[in-house]
């Protein structure tokens, strides 16, 4: 199947000189997928993104065709032909090769990624692993208490933001979905509204907050673990409370009041919690809480995600593997183990020995260990731009900017699906078409199917 | 003599509107490679904007960077802040400690002043 087929929206061909307007376009830079953007279009460029953010406005304005070629191999240009087989070689020549990134492919690329991973007996992970993948974890040892966003806007009367700055990374968060609309429970919006921050600094959102609560660096779990005491009515020290969490006790207690009396509490969390010393048992202590109060009132929590579709990598690779990141295939069946099989161990450890890397970066963003590893074995990478990590591979696609140039479907980070509607086609193949190219000569190399 | 100081390494807004303009840009390289003091831990150190320091990790790993000042009550003394992207990484280590996930934010590193600003 063609990539055009799977798409519900394809893009058009730009007439010279003539502007052309895309209505609901998607934004895919972050998790909130704003899908209610409209576009100006003249000769392939972007020129206006109504009701775009500051950071969807970057993305639309500054993504038009990149004047590179499609395919490098070994750091000079190459046919798609020779880089689809040189990609092919790579991966089936390998005895433990990865493949990594795809937080910003859409699902059908994603899909046959997983496709590829799977006849090659490889290992899949994703940028989960690096920013929810702890999330991830609590979710299979606690369960997820959760709404859609959508159901934030209409009731949440007390949201809270834990280790999270959406100010700064989802600058619609607040006015799309959790603090300012009007719901069919809240006709007056922000006025229906009280919101708190739980931060160790006092980010841009603490503006937006009524309550700002500064806790001391990496004692999250503590903080957590006094409100999950007090929502059980168990008996504190409140001196040694203050001493741990760096809050006065009366300021847990008058949260936990809050927190009991309100309708329909939501707790949005993010980094702080999974980057920071205790990692899955700090998500975990936070969706425990949010489990424990609902034996009080209705609360929710929901991970704040960061790239546009991390969320549908998390869906893609579950349905198709039973685990939605660092899975391994070599016995031939999906195994799961994060610390194992997850990337930033796979490189730092040595263990893997050749690669692909679809719509990330990590020669930028992972530890020196597993930059050096990855910098030394053959790899190759998918970007819409030149980035330290396609500088360093041996076969480096530059790729159409899905939503931009391609269609296909993303999952905002509530987990609903969202199509995506292109502004204009792009010369550049799609993440898709080259991945499905490498999958057909992967076939062939393993005897799969015959040329 | 270095100090011992907790770097939270995250997201802001040139750094995210800097990945869309292109990593190797200016807007992106600035906004990776400015670490953020608390005003009240340059005035202690007798440190100025765009003085150059060295931090070191945990394992010995070290960055050299500009420094500046952060804004108002934004960080408390002994924290330090930093965009996401090359130096914070640099400065992770590669144990995930069975998660996945280096620790990326609530690093120990030591600060030390390398070279004073030009005036």
């Amino acid at each position: 199947m063609t990539y055009a087929a799977t798409q519900v929206y394809a893009p058009t061909p730009s007439v010279p000189g003539e502007l052309k307007v895309i209505q609901d376009a998607t934004c895919t830079f972050c998790g909130c997928v704003c899908d209610d953007i409209e576009l100006t279009v003249k000769d392939d460029h972007i020129i206006e993104a109504k009701r775009a953010c500051v950071l969807g406005k970057a993305w639309f304005l500054n993504h038009s065709i990149e004047d590179r070629p499609s395919c490098m191999v070994d750091g000079k240009p190459a046919t798609l032909e020779h880089g689809y087989d040189r990609a092919a070689q790579i991966l089936t020549h390998g005895k433990y090769p990865i493949v990594y990134g795809l937080s910003d492919s859409p699902c059908e690329a994603q899909r046959v990624a997983v496709s590829i991973v799977d006849w090659i007996k490889g290992t899949i992970d994703t940028t989960t692993s690096v920013c929810h993948g702890p999330s991830g974890m609590a979710f299979q040892g606690v369960g997820e208490v959760t709404c859609s966003l959508g159901e934030v806007a209409n009731r949440g009367d007390l949201i809270m933001f834990w280790g999270s700055n959406p100010a700064e990374s989802h600058p619609r968060h607040f006015t799309k979905y959790s603090l300012m609309p009007k719901g069919m429970f809240l006709p007056n919006g922000r006025k229906d509204r009280t919101c708190v921050l739980v931060d160790v600094r006092k980010t841009k959102s603490a503006k937006a907050a009524d309550i700002f609560i500064q806790i001391k660096p990496k004692r999250d779990f503590e903080a957590l673990w006094t409100l999950r005491a007090l929502a059980k009515g168990i008996e504190l020290d409140p001196e040694l409370v203050q001493r741990e969490t760096g809050v006065e006790f009366s300021v847990w207690t008058d949260l936990m009041d809050r927190m009991k009396a309100c309708k329909f509490g939501v707790i949005f969390f993010g980094m702080g919690l999974t980057m920071t010393r205790g990692k899955h048992a700090n998500s975990e202590a936070l969706l425990a809480l949010t489990r424990d109060m609902n034996e009080h009132t209705r609360f929710v929590a929901k991970p704040n995600r960061g790239h546009g579709n991390v969320t549908g990598a998390d869906n893609v690779v579950s349905w198709r593997t039973g685990y939605p990141f660092g899975v391994n295939h070599s016995r031939g069946y999906p195994r799961f183990n994060p610390g194992e099989y997850t990337t930033s161990d796979t490189l730092a450890n040595r263990e893997a020995d050749c690669g692909m890397t679809i719509a990330c970066d990590p020669m930028a963003n992972f530890s020196q260990p597993a930059r050096e590893h990855l910098a030394s074995i053959p790899f190759i990478a998918l970007d819409t731009k030149e980035t330290p990590t396609t500088r360093a591979a041996a076969v480096a696609f530059t790729v159409a900017t899905y939503g931009i140039n391609t269609g296909g479907t993303v999952y905002r980070m509530d987990d609903v699906p969202i199509p995506l509607r292109p502004a204009f086609p792009s010369p550049h193949p799609s993440d898709y078409d080259v991945l499905t190219e490498i999958e057909e000569r992967v076939k062939v190399i393993l005897g799969v199917t015959h040329k | 003599m270095p100090e011992t100081f907790t770097l939270i390494p995250g997201r802001t807004t040139d750094q995210g509107c800097g990945v869309s303009e292109g990593k190797f840009k200016a807007k992106y390289q600035t906004a990776v490679s400015s670490l953020q003091v608390a005003p009240g831990d340059m005035e202690r150190l007798g440190l100025s904007e765009g003085d150059r320091v060295r931090l070191t990790g945990e394992e010995g790993q070290s960055v050299e960077v500009c420094i500046t000042a952060a804004k108002k009550d934004e960080l408390p003394e002994g924290l330090l802040f930093i965009a996401y992207g090359d130096i914070s990484s640099q400065l992770m280590t590669g144990d995930t400690h069975g998660s996945g996930m280096p620790t990326s934010k609530g690093m120990e590193v030591t600060m030390e002043l390398l070279q004073k600003a030009t005036s």
